[in-house]
């Protein structure tokens, strides 16, 4: 139990997949300027990674092993995600159309999002069992959904001030604003 | 070479693609959404600009409130007369029976930089909506007129917005009548009037006569002149300032002849001259 805790911990806080890996970035700049939308997309990724874990967990253990085909990993594993996304956006269009249209391009980029191929490639590196696996994936999609919410939160901010040099407007600060986010969660790093 | 690896290979991703198609195809199916096929005909022939100057949340909306029946085929004003006959063609009706009159918006307010009365200098930030929440309002005297700080201007997604000498003027040609600076105007001073309408009131201050006169020189000062030149009953007084009645207004004129502020204004007339 305690080291399913470190675990879960670890991802989301220590080795926070977008501020200390720097995974997962395009969504994580392109659709925090609100907080609702941005804490929409974390939650859909939070959906997407955290089954992406359990099936590419199962299927690497039950399948890719036995048969001495673990070189196939990432193409499988694409595979599974793609098709996650696909059922994700299908299920939005049907139950909120209203998301739908506000999380718009980066819905099905979520397939391209590198933090979820990363997220079932590090379970398959470190090891991970099935109940590792899922607990790793729901750590780092909770770590992703804490970075954007932040960071929407910071940019509604920005958004508001007049006050920033012109060369600094637009991209320029908002990275910026990332790189001082990602010094702030080093200090994260002693948690463990 | 091993010839069963590449096969068992190919196998393994093909079955894994095969079952994750499947299960979509099923999901395909469970989350079906039945949609009118008129909605994405009528979407078609809208705009796009997403403007909401219908008062739908976008161009999505408004088609399926014009194919679902509750908007009339006109209910675009960037799209016009001619597309509300492309729309009502396409949904099988009359298209002579969506009678269109375009609208555009008008600043009702002459409070330029010269005519004003600066009651301080602001340096804040250069938005009106932020100002509005400033004690004691902006930095003209008059509370009711345009702070030029170009709200409406951000607003305007079809460059019909201007500041012209510390007033936001409408350029007729180029709006398009969506209400977005309608919308953020913190002073309500924007309205919809009929694009080419002759004479207009350009000023919006509700304040007595001499109050008017100290804060600006182009100010409407209540004095009901306008009003008893009119043959056709077409201006009134409303708490303090005249208020032309368009469909009554045959543009004679009269009105702004007698008005001794000269802020009635013609459509092609006086244009504000530069700070």
């Amino acid at each position: 139990m305690q080291e399913l805790l470190l675990i879960a911990v670890g991802a989301a806080l220590v080795n926070n997949v977008t501020l200390s890996q720097f995974l997962g970035i395009c969504p994580f700049l392109g659709v925090s300027k609100k907080v609702e939308t941005a804490t929409s997309m974390g939650l859909a990724v939070l959906f997407v990674i955290t089954l992406a874990s359990l099936i590419c967990s199962l299927i690497y253990d039950h399948i890719l092993v036995p048969m001495g085909l673990e070189y196939l990993q990432t193409i499988v594993f694409i595979l599974v995600i793609a098709g996650l996304v696909q059922f994700v956006e299908m299920f939005l269009k049907k139950s909120m159309p209203g998301l739908y249209t506000a999380l718009g391009v980066y819905l099905p980029l979520i397939t391209t999002n590198c933090a979820v191929l990363g997220a079932a490639l590090t379970n398959v590196q470190e090891g991970y069992g099935l109940v590792e696996s899922v607990v790793n994936g729901v750590g780092i999609s909770c770590g992703f959904l804490l970075a954007i919410s932040l960071m929407a939160g910071v940019r509604e901010k920005i958004a508001e001030n007049e006050g920033i040099p012109k060369s600094f407007q637009g991209s320029p600060i908002v990275l910026v604003t990332a790189g001082l986010m990602a010094i702030a969660f080093c200090g994260f790093s002693g948690l463990i | 070479m091993d010839i069963t690896g590449v096969v068992y290979a190919a196998g393994i991703v093909g079955i894994v693609g095969l079952l994750v198609g499947i299960l979509l195809v099923i999901a395909a199916e469970k989350f079906k959404i039945e949609e009118n096929p008129l909605v994405g005909a009528v979407r078609e022939l809208l705009p796009g600009a997403n403007c909401g100057g219908c008062g739908f949340a976008g161009c999505d909306a408004c088609a399926d409130a014009i194919a679902a029946g509750k908007a009339p085929t006109n209910a675009c004003p960037v799209g016009g007369p001619e597309v509300a006959k492309k729309i009502a063609i396409a949904m099988g009706m009359d298209p002579g029976a969506g009678d269109f009159k375009q609208m555009v918006a008008f600043v009702k307010c002459a409070g330029t930089c010269d005519k004003a009365v600066k009651k301080y200098d602001y340096y804040g930030i250069k938005d009106c909506n932020a100002i509005s929440v400033v004690p004691g309002s902006d930095d003209k005297g008059c509370e009711y007129g345009c702070m030029g700080y170009g709200a409406c201007v951000k607003a305007c997604k079809f460059d019909a917005m201007h500041i012209v000498d510390g007033v936001a003027v409408v350029d007729e040609d180029k709006c398009t009548g969506c209400q977005a600076c309608i919308k953020t105007c913190p002073q309500h001073i924007i309205a919809l009037v009929p694009k080419g309408q002759a004479y207009k009131v350009q000023c919006s201050s509700h304040k007595r006569g001499k109050d008017v006169m100290s804060v600006c020189q182009a100010g409407c000062i209540g004095c009901t002149l306008c009003t008893k030149q009119c043959e056709f009953d077409a201006i009134h007084m409303d708490n303090n300032v005249a208020v032309i009645d368009y469909e009554k207004c045959t543009g004679c004129g009269k009105c702004a002849d007698k008005c001794p502020k000269k802020i009635i204004i013609r459509a092609d007339g006086v244009q504000l001259a530069a700070c």
